[in-house]
């Protein structure tokens, strides 16, 4: 038992910087009586800093024959190392499985002997649970960079999501960090299965019973503040890989210094910026705004102090106030305060007469934040005019953000 | 007049059938054990009848899309007075063709949709939440303490998952549950005198012998995803509540 908690120790606490803890976008039911399904992407808990974990995110080992300097498990980083088995993986995995601890698994693994062995071991685990288990629930493979396209084509028959990070958000600063690897080095693997997917998608226009390929899609992580790229650098990238690898998610991770090294600075990780690059992203794929609107050679960086949604409005106070009662849904979506949901909750209201403040309040908009951009059947005249500093004060004061604590330590930083 | 029923789906059903057969003015509908509430009014005891609840669940099937139909179902287990009272109300206004249930500005259908959403929230944390303990003979025991009745909204879902193991979910606060043989899902009223032992923490239970291993690997995986850096306990309980925590095996404190 001593070993096993040992290596579970070394294995957990050298995955969790990957930060993807989705476990959802498949389809994968549960067949013929066997167990598990992942198409739920279920919480089961959440870390003490408020992370889910939905999950077992392990690696197979932390051996690894490269040196990047941003990662635990370098070469030259002086730690324990351990390996799983894959019968260890496997049991770990049905285990946890069968007591609804987790949705499934995310498996990665330091580089040991060349890419292919490595990539190998990974492919035995995943076909393992699917074929002899008949487990059904998720599984997230990280691949293994310079592994051969077979066996990146096999694996995608048995798993949910691949992922491949990119680790720093450009090329240089990714040469900076890791001098073996290179933005070229993670399309390869991305357009393999990106081409896969499409292809299998349209075999099953043709034929019925296409086995699945990568359902839940593709993922990357960049680590964010360990190199100098400023917001608008790194959005672009991510709107890049977006359009060209159709990739599900991208993912930021602030960078957490590890032990002190020349190359990387040591400093807290950018909580806060973090928090702001995931609702642009989220603003991008679901709030229909482009780049260019919210990051330009102008405001390079975003606002720390207020969300991007708020900051653009502040910056385009021309477009509105929009009248709530005949704006479009576009314009109603670009509305600090009003979110998707509840777009459509007024499309559905004002069908039903002119609606006032009292109505949207209850409908669950966020009003205070709101009212300096809207205009309700009840809105008193003379709101509207304020100048942008005046909004932009006046919204702050409403309440300290509950991420006051880390901005303050970011403040000091710039 | 009031209306006194026995807190049943069927019940409060059969309440909205006799509103109509009788052509009361109903004023409230209330829990036939809050009786003592009806001092100065006349009361009508609701008799729960399958015949009466069908007639008229098929008639909202007309009168409600399904979504409608799963907020009225869900509303109703949060086991509220004030959104009993409620649901029955707006059936009534429904049954008279004086409702339109997409009208949210309507303070009744915002409570209804507001509870339900409640409830499937509820729900989808027992989804989450639910942590099974592998005994001897291979049952998956799991006990569950929810705010609401949410035992028949997951039971599908656990049936899917699991379809392969035999388990229980078995709700402490309502004191019943749900068996699956790998076969069906059975209901249990009260637990089998071999497995209640499972509920006194002073009995030697009888787990499976790996039960300790992997229970101990979940609570060691759970403390190391924690990144000290970015420690946040008020995120935390506002997503893992407190009163959720002696049921999971990873927040449990453990007597050894
Ligand atoms: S190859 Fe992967 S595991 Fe190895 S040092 Fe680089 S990032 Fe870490």
């Amino acid at each position: 038992m001593e070993r096993i908690r040992e290596k579970l120790s070394i294995l957990a606490d050298a995955a969790k910087y990957d930060v993807s803890c989705s476990s959802s976008g498949s389809k994968r039911k549960n067949t013929d009586k066997g167990i598990g399904d992942a198409s739920n992407g279920i919480c089961h808990t959440y870390t003490e800093d408020g992370r889910c974990v939905s999950l077992l995110k392990i690696l197979l080992t932390n051996y690894c024959i490269y040196d990047c300097a941003f990662c635990v498990s370098r070469s030259s980083n002086d730690i324990k190392r351990a390996a799983f088995t894959v019968d260890e993986v496997v049991e770990l995995t049905m285990n946890f499985y069968r007591r609804n601890y987790i949705e499934g698994l995310f498996l990665s693994s330091g580089i040991f002997k060349n890419a292919d062995y490595t990539m190998e071991r990974l492919l035995k685990i995943v076909k393992k649970l699917r074929t002899e288990e008949r487990y059904n629930g998720y599984i997230h493979l990280k691949t293994i960079p310079g592994a051969s396209e077979e066996l990146i084509n096999e694996a995608g028959l048995y798993v949910d999501r691949m992922s491949i990070n990119l680790e720093m958000p450009t090329e240089e600063g990714l040469k900076k960090v890791a001098p073996e690897k290179s933005h070229e080095a993670v399309k390869r693997p991305l357009g393999i299965v990106q081409n896969k997917i499409q292809q299998f998608s349209e075999e099953r226009k043709l034929i019925k019973h296409v086995p699945q390929f990568v359902p839940a899609g593709q993922s990357t992580q960049m680590v964010i503040g360990a190199t100098p790229e400023n917001d608008m650098q790194i959005m672009h990238t991510a709107s890049a890989y977006y359009k060209n690898f159709s990739l599900k998610r991208v993912y930021y991770s602030g960078y957490i210094p590890i032990r002190m090294d020349d190359v990387l600075p040591v400093v807290q990780p950018p909580l806060m910026r973090e928090h702001r690059l995931y609702q642009t992203d989220w603003l991008l794929r679901f709030y229909g705004f482009n780049v260019h609107e919210l990051l330009n050679e102008k405001h390079p960086d975003l606002d720390m102090q207020v969300d991007p949604k708020l900051m653009w409005a502040l910056r385009n106070m021309h477009c509105f106030p929009v009248d709530i009662n005949t704006a479009d849904f576009q314009s109603l979506l670009r509305v600090p305060g009003i979110g998707r949901q509840s777009v459509q909750k007024i499309l559905e209201a004002r069908k039903f007469g002119r609606l006032r403040i009292d109505q949207l309040r209850k409908l669950g908009i966020a009003y205070n934040r709101a009212q300096y951009f809207i205009v309700c059947a009840d809105t008193p005249v003379g709101l509207g005019s304020l100048q942008e500093h005046q909004v932009r004060s006046r919204i702050l004061s409403l309440g300290k953000s509950k991420y006051a604590p880390a901005f303050s330590t970011q403040l000091s930083l710039f | 007049m009031i209306y006194l029923f026995d807190k049943s789906f069927e019940g409060l059903l059969s309440a909205v059938f006799d509103r109509f057969e009788y052509r009361h003015d109903v004023s409230r509908l209330l829990p036939a054990d809050q009786a003592q509430q009806a001092l100065f009014e006349e009361a009508h005891t609701v008799y729960s009848s399958n015949a009466k609840s069908e007639r008229v669940w098929n008639g909202i099937q007309t009168k409600a899309d399904a979504a409608w139909q799963r907020i009225m179902y869900c509303a109703f287990l949060s086991e509220l007075t004030e959104v009993h009272h409620t649901l029955f109300m707006v059936l009534v206004r429904l049954f008279a063709g004086q409702v339109d249930l997409r009208n949210f500005g309507d303070a009744a259908i915002l409570l209804l949709s507001q509870t339900a959403k409640k409830v499937e929230r509820e729900k989808h944390r027992m989804k989450a939440f639910i942590r099974f303990e592998k005994s001897e003979d291979g049952m998956y025991f799991a006990r569950i303490a929810p705010d609401f009745n949410v035992i028949p909204l997951i039971i599908t879902f656990f049936k899917n998952r699991y379809a392969d193991q035999p388990w229980i979910i078995y709700d402490q606060k309502r004191q019943y549950g749900v068996l699956y043989d790998t076969d069906q899902v059975h209901h249990i009223r009260k637990l089998p005198e071999d497995l209640s032992d499972h509920m006194l923490p002073d009995k030697p239970v009888q787990m499976d012998e790996d039960e300790t291993l992997y229970a101990t690997l979940w609570r060691d995986y759970f403390k190391s995803t924690n990144i000290a850096a970015r420690k946040n306990p008020k995120l935390h309980q506002q997503h893992v509540p407190k009163r959720y925590w002696h049921l999971l095996t990873e927040k449990k404190i453990i007597w050894e």
